[in-house]
């Protein structure tokens, strides 16, 4: 088969789709997007496999599951703070176990370049108790994601594969392998997948049961490689994912390395740790997000005798991703020469709303509104729309995670604040925002909810939204928000004036509020205006 | 043989096409190379760059180390000073002098064309000029990639053929224009005594 140029994501999408890939789920967020995207291209609209986005992370999860009580092959993926969404069906799914192969893709984001932390995915595969791989270049993310499929249905277990931004969003050479069949039907059996106490206890027994066996599964991978240097007894290295390409960069002769241990799995291969350390006097582990190897190795007791240098003892910074010169000083080599500007200040381009942008327009208006009152919060969500926290907007005060903007105006106002505002994007209002506001509608809180309706998820690069326009309405009317009090406007330039004055109206209401901003993202304009004039 | 560079510009600029050309380009060549690129919040009319490593043998690192590119190839002049400490002392900065000005505190333009000056290496061009005369100001980064292919390891032909993939699905009006930035680029950049010391 012919090399194929592919992102990180869509190395992982291909190699699902040759191992043989029945369904596929996903809500878009960066950097993780571009795993569903590529899939949609290929999936000829359903004819091949099921590709498709899902309102929310949870539901993907349990679509996938589905897929894999019927036998067949399935894939869940999404960025890491989706995990948190989808982290109920994750656990419980590694107590059912997984009859036709089960994997979830994760995509950290270790720096935050899109994102509010930087969690590690690789905690959760430990809470849950399954196997996970990380690839350090896209041949091995194709690759595993076959054998994360072939260890699933093996063991019964779902298999995770975790990625981080820089492979993600790399895009490099891979080398197919020749596709294979997807399964034929055959359903799950009913008391493994009904967690009652009575078999939940004796499904979790067997997943514990297991756990030696993804120890030994982890030291006989192929993935993992251990290359003790005769020379050098003073300095170990254990490099995972792509912090072994940083170790590796900084070594022009190959003999000069020091002892390595690459590794790709985890529960973490044991008995290769063990060589490793036995044959050194220090280890130094360089890994991409939290101390996750260095603790296991620490432990409490620890290996005695050893010095353990990383993270945790200031070697490696523990915010922020690494680099090739980061990891180049934790080796304790001098750095390159490089290029200084002397004292030539660069002014920062930070991202910011695209001219047009109809976010901007309802930003003008809110703030307006909002300089009759005195005290004012603004409770915002997770889209292009947080972009008004910078100037020239200023407009939020707060952004956590999908949804939280409701709930948060609702406690808020219970608390005291006048005016309690929530502003949330009509995709993240579908994801995470339905439920909060039934919730307030319920109690009739005193709060106004403005929904920024661009009919698109804008942010991640323009995916379809659940929720926008008459439908959208029809779901703020059916969660119980009066009717008189569930407000339309445009937001443009020219309607400045009247939509501050329908911002006012609705913040005097003594009662629950929806404001719907409608007005189709510019770049979506954009975009079908290029299409249609070729 | 291996040849790293930064791509460099903001947000809608086309970066992303370069590189788009520059990796074809080089997989008909048979090199390996790897490219990280920006995508999300971090892209939206802000400062973007791209990672890319050309080689004939394998490349470890997605991200190039801080004083190993050997080239800075910027659609945007402040936005090529802003990777300089990437630049090996030996590399070459490739750079439009057209300042895209969308934040309040741009500095003075002259100072950061002389702050390139300051550079051993360097090819500056007109690219907005360029990019009108070809027939659109967007065609910039095809002025710019024109621009440096003189001092890209990859041979011209091959890098013309996939500007003709790129821009072909857009209609033959498009390809034609891109393909004359390119020359021009190339020609602008070569004008002159020597080729790695224009202004």
């Amino acid at each position: 088969m012919k090399d194929e140029i592919l992102l990180g994501d869509e190395a992982v999408a291909l190699g699902a789709i040759h191992a043989g890939l029945s369904g596929a789920y996903s809500y878009p967020g960066t950097p993780a997007s571009e795993i569903m995207e590529f899939l949609i291209r290929k999936s000829e609209g359903g004819k091949n496999f099921i590709a498709s986005w899902s309102v929310n992370e949870k539901v993907a999860y349990e679509e996938a599951l589905g897929v894999s009580f019927a036998g067949k092959r399935a894939m869940v993926s999404m960025k890491h703070v989706g995990l948190n969404v989808a982290a109920d069906p994750f656990i419980n799914s590694a107590i059912t176990g997984a009859n036709g192969g089960l994997v979830v893709v994760v995509a950290d984001d270790p720096g935050m370049h899109s994102s509010q932390n930087e969690q590690d995915s690789r905690f959760y595969a430990q809470f849950a108790q399954i196997f996970c791989f990380e690839p350090s270049n896209h041949q091995e993310a194709y690759d595993m994601i076959r054998e994360s499929f072939d260890i699933s249905e093996e063991l019964g277990v779902p298999v995770m594969v975790r990625l981080v931004t820089r492979l993600s969003h790399s895009r490099s050479r891979v080398q197919p392998r020749p596709p294979r069949k997807q399964n034929t039907l055959h359903y799950g059996i009913g008391k493994e997948w009904t967690l009652l106490p009575v078999n939940a206890r004796r499904q979790f027994k067997l997943l514990l049961e297991k756990q030696k066996e993804l120890v030994e599964l982890s030291d006989r991978s192929g993935f993992n490689s251990l290359d003790l240097s005769r020379k050098n007894t003073a300095l170990g290295v254990i490099a995972s994912g792509i912090a072994y390409n940083y170790v590796l960069e900084n070594y022009e002769d190959e003999a000069e390395r020091p002892s390595i241990l690459k590794l790709s799995t985890y529960p973490v291969p044991e008995t290769l740790i063990s060589e490793l350390v036995q044959h050194v006097d220090s280890v130094l582990v360089v890994e991409e997000g939290y101390p996750f190897i260095e603790k296991n190795l620490r432990g409490i007791l620890g290996f005695k005798e050893k010095t353990v240098l990383g993270k945790l003892d200031g070697h490696l910074p523990m915010t922020g991703e690494l680099s090739p010169e980061i990891v180049r000083q934790a080796l304790a080599m001098e750095s390159r020469d490089k290029l200084y500007l002397n004292d030539f200040k660069i002014a920062a381009r930070p991202p910011q709303l695209c001219a047009g942008c109809p976010h901007a327009d309802s930003y003008k208006a809110l703030n307006k509104a909002l300089e009759s009152y005195s005290q004012s919060n603004v409770f915002s969500d997770i889209g292009c729309y947080t972009l008004g926290a910078l100037p020239p907007y200023n407009a939020i005060h707060s952004c956590v995670c999908m949804g939280a903007s409701i709930g948060m105006a609702k406690g808020g106002a219970e608390a005291g604040i006048f005016p309690s505002v929530a502003v949330i994007g009509d995709s993240t209002f579908a994801h995470s925002g339905i439920t909060p506001l039934l919730s307030a509608a319920e109690a009739q809180t005193n709060m106004t909810v403005i929904i920024l309706d661009n009919s698109i998820v804008a942010m991640t690069g323009g995916q379809p939204t659940f929720a926008s326009g008459e439908g959208l309405i029809k779901i703020v009317e059916g969660l119980g928000v009066k009717t008189d009090h569930i407000r339309i406007i445009e937001p443009l330039p020219k309607n400045l004036e009247k939509n501050v004055r329908i911002f006012k109206e609705e913040f005097d209401y003594k009662g629950l509020s929806v404001i719907v901003a409608s007005r189709e993202c510019i770049q979506e304009v954009r975009k079908k205006k290029r299409r249609e004039s070729r | 043989m291996k040849q790293d560079i930064i791509l460099a510009g903001v947000g809608g600029q086309g970066i992303l096409s370069i590189a788009f050309v520059i990796d074809n380009a080089a997989l008909k060549e048979g090199l390996i190379f790897k490219q990280v690129e920006v995508h999300g919040m971090a892209q939206r009319g802000g400062a973007v760059q791209s990672h890319l490593r050309l080689s004939r043998d394998q490349i470890h690192s997605d991200l190039i180390p801080k004083g190993a590119a050997d080239m800075i190839l910027s659609v945007e002049p402040l936005e090529s000073l802003r990777y300089f400490d990437y630049l090996s002392p030996e590399g070459i900065v490739v750079t439009s002098r057209s300042p895209f000005v969308n934040i309040p505190d741009y500095p003075d333009i002259e100072k950061v064309l002389s702050q390139i000056q300051n550079v051993k290496n360097k090819v500056i061009v007109d690219s907005m000029r360029l990019a009108q005369e070809a027939g659109s100001t967007r065609a910039q980064n095809m002025v710019m990639l024109g621009a440096a292919s003189n001092h890209l390891i990859l041979n011209k032909d091959n890098l013309m053929e996939y500007i003709r993939v790129l821009f072909r699905p857009r209609g033959e009006k498009l390809v034609e224009m891109n393909l004359k930035a390119f020359e021009l680029g190339r020609a602008a950049a070569a004008d002159g005594s020597s080729p790695l010391d224009r202004s």
